[in-house]
């Protein structure tokens, strides 16, 4: 019988020697499948989805544009705000954001460059309008409109 | 006797690597951009020739007014027969359609891939179809969205039956198979190919 009670009482410790492993291994994970989020968005979004989308693959050559209501109603006021970088922005400025813009990109890849306008579902279109006109005016034609697989409603 | 080096204490390393981890948990996103792509029509400079007149036949209109209300070549529709209507319109193929330049034909042949019901009423050929999607100012975007996506999949159906017959394989395969394997010719032939008999025609205006 002495050879079962040979065992000392209470519950072994786990061995947590390969903890930092694993937890190395998910940071790294992370590290590799994510991007940094660059702007912090200042506009209401709940962005639409839609069967027929097409991913875009590479960031460096999408200029996103924002569009919503102000999260910050008290500083900006009701009714369709845009969004360019970091501020909410008036839409003449919306020419000389895709000029930055280009400005950043390698010539030869100018012509692949893509305007993701992201905009709210409640937004109105004529604010859209806006937008894809002074688009037009400086011959950004590439536009995606953003929006997430799902089903329509 | 060496003196034995002290093992390192490694019982924090795991709170290190966590507080790494979560991080990057915050401060990454990992949403892939994806959407609705559309082209806008160049700028035409002032001196411009007028646009060549486009027969009422060939166009399909869309409207959105301003309470959202859908409204397709004149008619009150609800967004859920976009889709079949558009087909129908896209697939007529009632008359002779514009020369394609790249097969060098001088000009403009039948559509023989259509199934549509060649009514000559409705559009001549794919390539002359073109849908106008007009919306008020204050059309929600939503809508618009909504009846963009129906549009987009109902060229995605027909894209979809050509290739199935031409090469036995879906048009949403082939671009997905593009994806993975970028430079493969055959398959960017296929696709365009496909793309060049039913080009997505989409015309978006405001209501004036």
């Amino acid at each position: 019988m002495s050879k079962f009670n040979k065992k000392k009482k209470g519950l072994p410790a786990i061995n947590t020697s390969s903890l930092p492993d694993i937890v190395f291994m998910l940071l790294f994970f992370f590290m590799v499948a994510t991007t940094m989020r660059e702007t912090s968005v200042m506009v209401a979004q709940t962005i639409p989805t839609a069967t027929e989308i097409k991913k875009l693959q590479d960031k460096r050559l999408i200029s996103y544009i924002y569009v919503g209501e102000a999260k910050d109603e008290a500083a900006y006021g009701k009714g369709d705000k845009i969004q360019l970088n970091d501020k909410i922005s008036d839409i003449k400025e919306v020419r000389s954001f895709i000029f930055a813009a280009r400005e950043g990109v390698n010539e030869d890849e100018r012509d692949y460059m893509t305007t993701m306008i992201k905009a709210d579902v409640k937004c109105s279109v004529g604010t859209i309008n806006d937008i894809k006109k002074e688009l037009r005016a400086i011959n950004a034609l590439k536009i995606t409109y953003s929006a997430r697989r799902g089903e329509v409603e | 006797m060496a003196r034995e080096t002290p093992e390192i204490n490694a019982g924090s390393m795991a709170d290190i690597a966590f507080l790494l981890l979560i991080f990057f948990l915050v401060t990454t996103t990992m949403d892939v951009d994806a959407g609705i792509s559309r082209r806008l029509p160049e700028k035409q400079p002032i001196d411009a020739p007028p646009p060549p007149v486009i027969k009422q036949k060939n166009v399909f209109e869309v409207i959105i007014n301003k309470n959202d209300d859908l409204l397709i070549e004149g008619e009150y529709k609800q967004v859920k027969d976009v889709r079949q209507l558009a087909i129908d319109f896209i697939d007529n193929g009632g008359s002779i359609g514009n020369p394609m330049l790249s097969l060098g034909e001088t000009e403009g042949k039948p559509c023989e891939w259509c199934q549509g019901a060649k009514d000559p009423t409705s559009s001549d050929h794919p390539n002359k179809a073109i849908i106008s999607l007009k919306t008020d100012r204050s059309t929600t975007y939503g809508t618009f969205i909504k009846v963009q996506n129906e549009l987009g999949a109902a060229y995605t159906v027909l894209r979809n039956r050509l290739a199935e017959e031409e090469y036995g394989m879906l048009y949403t395969d082939i671009i997905a198979a593009l994806e993975k394997d970028k430079g493969n010719e055959s398959l960017k032939s296929k696709r365009n190919y496909i793309r060049e008999r039913y080009p997505e025609i989409i015309s978006e205006s405001e209501n004036q």
